[in-house]
């Protein structure tokens, strides 16, 4: 029950067996998503309304056990048990099990119906259980089990209110379910807690049960790290007299499957012919076969990044251009002064900077989300799994990767499918290093500046194309060297089990695919929107104020000197306020900033300019045009192709007449820019995934490091 | 009746052979979740097919797929069934 009295259910179930589906069915868009303390577990409430009654949903991780092997996969107990503060302990346990995948889902019913708390079985896939010629006795399995049992469809919502009802009646019954497969061990589990208890130390027997089992499991780990030795010591004791040869977890293991095949073979009626061929692996001939999988898997990838880009770039523009639209319009119909300056420069452009990434974002997680629930994303894990090995890391880990270089957001958000917590965290500090969408414009900007257009074999290979191409291969190596790395160090671990589920496929529902693309742009909204927003403000600050009056008087001046000549001549008006506007941002505080930290940037070949620049495009990289724009007055609107500004840059000089832009000051810019983290929406989204802010700022000073020393060697060397 | 041929570990079993759990050559937390995935003594598995490379190797059973890496598979002692 909650503190404010509303009953607590908890949902719970094998991965792939529709969970989320259901959990999205019963709750509908009243669900909440937060963070477990100290874990990377998403927690997920949901509101449930059974007629009169409004109940709470926890929609639990997909597990296979509860046997824990991680912090992560011990939140699954700790709620059970109500050891979750803000939770409260849940009057009724709803699992979901997989029709058509009986036996497997059946071991994890078994460990549950021995927790004492109420249980209800959803009895999904019925639809697909029907199709493999798979006949079960619903009546038969619910009296065996002891508890009751609902058949349902939870794509398509059949049975759904028949579970309302037996859920309500069962919050009223609170019937405890019977079993208990291994007396002995439970037994022995509840005499130590109570032996324990007398000599003042509290420990719920579940969780010493779970230690005795789970030999190397976190159970155990987590009590040898907060109890002295001498309970771990009577651990190990009892784990000897209690084995009689093999060890716990083997006997729990056979005695649980000895009792779930003797369960099945009384309630299954028809075992699915064997001989007959699915159409999973009919897919599966063609999917997963070396060449033609490899092939496929190729195609696929080239379609995705070629409609997230194809489709978000005109989205983008257009969404650019409603904000450049409504700026202009509040420019001209405000009087102009800080206020009209902060709604426009400050809040309007925030919030353009932050609905600019949502096309990308959105299209990209659509993919991935279809990817996951057809089934294919393990498919993809399977093949990929040996060349990601070469970096440390797992097959899971790919599309994470490879998202990234669209944009580190949904790559991040990714990860979650990675089960081994330290290749999640070493995919979420390599994954920024791929070439995202928004370090191209900077990269064509010093590209088409710098790079001269030379080709070779009749214009198939051209110079600016290899050095993008460069670009991307410094990306891809800074990140691999990450990973690398990060799991022969800090990360080094035993390496993690690849056990995946190759599950059948399924045609996702669409339903259910928006409300997960929802789920996801909700948290980008709200974690990432409001931090780059934030930054967004600082910055329009620092490069607006303090906004001296004497700047204005000055070419206010030559204003009047020009309309008062008559020939009032539109360009050089223009002229004037760019000159303007680059005279204040010199006198504003980003200006000083730029001045003064100049001499840290100076052994890179960089002047006070790009230094303010480069300092105001750490909330998103690509706004060092626009700064960029503003600083060599040809206006803020500029965009990478813009000729004026290739021009001013290419002629700007140091005070002694030197050119301040050369090759290898570009190049060093370039590097710059390829390692450096300069993008409050991945460093709010790492923190959000990890649940503290060490790692998005150790990440966030490795990148910059990086990306100075990288800038620093090139142009020491080459100049 | 199948007939039972040769002992082996499941990583030198070919795409498309079947064959019996017998055992493991290894315990700890690894074994424990071979076993509750329902591979364990007794069980049934077939081999369906190698990632391009030969690993990891994806096997069916207690009726559903799983993949797992040649590493995992050396673990697991198998009787052939001919
Ligand atoms: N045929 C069928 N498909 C289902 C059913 N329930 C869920 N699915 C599909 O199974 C896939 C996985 O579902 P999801 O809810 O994401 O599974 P989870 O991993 O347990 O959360 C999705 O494509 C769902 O649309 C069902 O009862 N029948």
């Amino acid at each position: 029950m909650t503190k404010t009295g509303q009953p607590v259910i908890a949902l719970i179930g094998n991965p792939n067996t529709g969970k989320s589906t259901l959990f999205n069915i019963l709750t509908g868009l009243k669900q909440k998503i937060g963070n477990y303390p100290g874990v990377t577990v998403e927690k997920h409430l949901g509101q449930l309304q059974l007629d009169d009654l409004e109940v709470q949903l926890i929609d639990l991780p997909g597990t296979y056990s509860l046997s824990a092997q991680s912090p992560d996969e011990m939140v699954v107990i700790d709620v059970l048990r109500g050891a979750i503060d803000d939770i409260g302990k849940p009057d009724l346990i709803l699992i979901v099990i997989d029709a058509s995948n009986l036996r497997r889902n059946l071991y994890l019913v078994s460990q549950l119906l021995e927790l004492g708390q109420p249980v209800v079985v959803a009895l999904n896939m019925m639809d697909l259980a029907v199709e493999n010629g798979i006949h079960i006795d619903v009546d038969q399995l619910a009296q065996e089990l002891g508890v009751p049992v609902v058949p349902i469809v939870a794509s398509s919502g059949e049975g759904i209110d028949n579970l309302k009802k037996v859920l309500r009646q069962s919050l009223e019954k609170k019937a405890i379910p019977s079993l208990n497969l291994l007396p002995e061990i439970k037994q022995a589990a509840i005499k130590l807690a109570t032996k324990l208890r007398r000599e003042g130390i509290e420990i719920p027997s579940y969780e010493l049960e779970r230690a005795l089992i789970d030999e190397e499991g976190y159970a155990e780990h987590r009590l040898a790290e907060s109890h002295d030795n001498p309970v771990l010591e009577q651990i190990r004791q009892l784990r000897k007299k209690l084995s009689h040869g093999p060890s716990l977890s083997v006997q729990d293991a056979r005695t649980r499957y000895g009792w779930i095949n003797r369960l099945v073979d009384t309630i299954e009626v028809d075992e699915p012919e064997t001989a007959k061929k699915s159409l999973t692996e009919y897919i599966d001939q063609f999917v997963s076969h070396p060449v033609y999988g490899s092939i496929f898997f190729l195609l696929l990838m080239a379609i995705v990044f070629q409609s997230v880009f194809a489709w978000a770039t005109p989205l983008m523009d257009w969404m650019d251009h409603i904000t450049t639209t409504a700026g202009k319009w509040l420019e001209a119909h405000l009087p102009p002064g800080a206020l009209t300056s902060l709604l426009v420069d400050g809040v309007i452009a925030g919030v353009g900077s932050v609905i600019i990434f949502l096309p990308q974002i959105l299209i990209l997680f659509a993919f991935i989300i279809f990817l996951e629930d057809s089934g294919y994303m393990a498919r993809a894990a399977f093949m990929m799994d040996r060349p990601m090995r070469a970096v440390g890391l797992s097959g899971r880990s790919f599309i994470p990767m490879l998202s990234s270089f669209a944009c580190a957001v949904p790559g991040i958000m990714a990860t979650r499918t990675i089960s081994d917590p330290r290749d999640r965290l070493a995919t979420m500090l390599a994954a920024p290093f791929m070439t995202c969408s928004a370090r191209l414009p900077v990269y064509a900007l010093l590209i088409a500046a710098f790079v001269p257009q030379k080709t070779w074999f009749w214009g198939l290979i051209n110079l600016q194309g290899l050095v993008l191409l460069a670009l991307y291969l410094l990306g891809i190596l800074g990140g691999v060297t990450t990973a690398l790395l990060l799991k022969r160090s800090v990360l080094k671990g035993p390496t993690p089990t690849f056990l995946m589920e190759m599950p059948p496929y399924r045609l996702p529902s669409l339903r259910s695919v928006l409300l997960k693309l929802w789920e996801r742009a909700q948290i980008f909204l709200r974690r990432a929107g409001t931090v780059i927003f934030t930054v967004a403000i600082l910055i329009w600050a620092l490069a607006y104020f303090p906004h001296p009056v004497s700047i204005h008087n000055q070419f206010e001046q030559q204003r009047v000197e020009i309309q008062r000549q008559g020939n009032v001549v539109e360009t050089r008006i223009t002229e004037l306020n760019n000159q303007e506007a680059a005279a204040y941002l010199e006198q504003s505080f980003l200006g000083r900033i730029g001045k003064a930290i100049a001499p840290v940037f100076k052994p890179l070949g960089w002047d006070w300019k790009v230094s303010a620049a480069v300092v105001a495009s750490f909330p998103a990289r690509e706004v060092v045009i626009a700064v960029l724009g503003t600083i060599y007055a040809v206006g803020s609107d500029v965009d990478e192709e813009d000729s004026s500004l290739i021009t001013r840059i290419k002629s700007s000089t140091w005070p002694d007449g030197t050119t301040i832009f050369t090759v290898p000051m570009a190049i060093g810019l370039m590097i710059f820019y390829a390692f450096c983290l300069q993008c409050a929406a991945t460093v709010a989204i790492i923190r959000r995934e990890t649940g503290t802010w060490t790692i998005p700022l150790l990440s966030w000073l490795y990148m910059t490091s990086l990306g100075y020393i990288g800038a620093l060697l090139v142009y020491q060397i080459w100049s | 009746m199948k007939q039972i041929k040769d002992s082996f570990t499941l990583d030198r079993l070919g795409a498309g052979k079947k064959a019996f759990v017998r055992g493991f050559t290894a315990e700890g937390p690894v074994m424990q979740r071979l076993m509750q995935l329902g591979v364990l003594e007794g069980s049934e598995v077939e081999i369906i097919r190698a990632a391009p490379g030969g690993d990891p190797i994806e096997i069916r059973v207690m009726g559903y797929c799983l993949s797992l890496r040649k590493a995992e598979a050396q673990m697991i002692q198998v009787e052939v069934i001919g």
